[in-house]
């Protein structure tokens, strides 16, 4: 019969020198990560900490600043045909084999402060007019790429919805669980789209479809694709990745 | 009664100076380090900063930390200049050198014979101070270019557009981290220049006898 098995014994004696050089070298990485300029390297807008604290409340200085700067009448730059990019860089939250097709039966929501809340076919969003533009989209990354996108004013669709175009935000929710917002002035913009084609063709899935939000004068993460819901609201709305960290105002 | 009318000679940095140093020690370091974790997000050329000098964990973190630091940096910067102009730091210590001053004093420093006065400038230091300075008001326009390129269009197009820009963003912060490299070294092989920026080391005589 057999006892029953013995687990080997480690005693502190025997891992000691182990242990202090792994915590010696975990303190050695301490010490040279330059970030930690104050020991500062835990700061990265995920603690409760003070110092994440003030990083957030600069934040939403810089989005008052961004604000200020922004002018409905500044357009960004257009490019001819030729300067478009191909192949068009695909990016989302997920990787591009998690696309997810249109729902059956969809319609664009409307909500919040607007007074014709009918939801929307695609057919109807066609029937509206229609405007096109070659820009440069930037992504918060860095990268950037020229592309050619037509679709409904976003002025003009609000308007026909009867919004209250004093209330402050717009949001926009997507069937693909991503969300995001704007501020009025923003979406008042005449670059700002309702897209419905992208480089003369309806959207396809992986840029959107079967209608994305078209922004040049903000960053890349602010054109929502794959678009289910807009809401006019006086309640600030976040979004994805603005709750995680990124600027809110986030204009170019 | 014993007067003492010892000739006070006036500090080697003034004050200002010494506090702004130690800000731009501060903010300078945050703005390199942060945008070394931003431009890993999405390297334009075919390398990576490595990933423990970041600061801010994150993109995001790391944008927080870039668009703090502006606001440190861009205040100091304008404090500086006003300083420099009105006190007359420029006129008396930042003449612009004539290439005969630089050639000869760059001779004397690589045959480390360049003798070093705290308080005075001689032409190299006035060429790399003057070149450093220029350095981080193009960072500053540059940066400012690539953060705003629709709302100030004109000063991207300056950098010859977006992706253009951003290179020269990147270009430049190396040719800051440079002069800092030659900067520490000279520090530590003159330490006493790192004393008289923390207290008020009276200025050396312009020729010691």
């Amino acid at each position: 019969m057999n006892g029953p098995r013995r687990l080997p014994v480690v005693k502190f004696q025997d891992i000691k020198p182990e242990l202090r050089q792994l915590q010696r070298r975990a303190f050695l990485r301490t010490a040279l990560s330059l970030g930690g300029l104050a020991l500062l390297t835990g700061c990265d807008l995920s603690t409760n900490s003070g110092v994440d604290a003030a990083l957030k409340s600069i934040l939403r200085f810089d989005d008052k600043v961004q604000a200020a700067l922004f002018s409905r009448r500044c357009l960004a730059q257009t490019y001819p045909p030729s300067a478009v990019t191909r192949p068009f860089r695909f990016n989302a939250f997920y990787p591009e084999w998690q696309v997810r097709g249109v729902p059956e039966g969809w319609r664009l929501e409307v909500a919040g402060s607007v007074s014709e809340k009918t939801p929307w076919t695609i057919a109807a969003l066609r029937n509206l007019p229609q405007v096109e533009q070659i820009t440069r989209h930037i992504c918060i990354e860095g990268w950037s790429q020229i592309g050619r996108w037509s679709g409904v004013p976003l002025r003009a669709f609000l308007q026909r919805i009867g919004a209250d175009l004093r209330a402050p935000f717009v949001s926009f929710r997507c069937f693909d669980g991503y969300s995001t917002s704007i501020d009025m002035a923003s979406a008042l913009h005449p670059q700002t789209i309702l897209a419905l084609d992208f480089d003369g063709q309806p959207l396809a899935a992986e840029w959107g479809a079967p209608v994305r939000l078209r922004i040049p004068t903000k960053l890349g993460f602010k054109s929502a694709k794959n678009l289910q819901a807009i809401e006019v609201t006086r309640i600030f709305p976040g979004g994805f990745w603005e709750n995680q960290g990124y600027d809110w105002f986030s204009g170019l | 009664m014993p007067l003492h009318h010892q000739p006070t000679r006036s500090a080697a940095h003034p004050v200002m100076i010494r506090v702004l140093h130690w800000v731009w020690v501060y903010a300078i370091g945050c703005m390199v380090f942060s945008g070394w974790q931003i431009y890993n997000a999405s390297p334009s050329l075919p390398f990576s900063f490595p990933r423990w000098t970041g600061l801010g964990r994150w993109l995001g973190g790391a944008l927080a930390w870039h668009f703090s630091a502006m606001w440190l940096l861009a205040l100091s910067g304008i404090a500086y200049l006003a300083y420099g102009f009105t006190s007359g730091h420029f006129r008396r210590d930042f003449g612009i050198p004539t290439p005969r001053a630089v050639s000869r004093d760059l001779w004397s420093a690589l045959t480390f014979r360049l003798g070093h006065r705290l308080g005075h400038y001689n032409a190299v230091q006035r060429l790399l101070y003057l070149g450093v300075i220029g350095a981080l008001l193009a960072q500053v326009a540059t940066g400012v270019a690539i953060w705003k390129p629709v709302q100030l269009g004109a000063l991207l197009s300056l950098f010859g557009g977006y992706p253009s820009a951003r290179n020269i963003h990147l270009t430049i912060m190396f040719l800051i981290v440079a002069f800092t490299i030659v900067h520490v070294v000279l520090v530590a092989i003159f330490p006493r220049t790192l004393v008289s920026m923390i207290v008020g080391t009276p200025a050396e005589p312009k020729d010691r006898t």
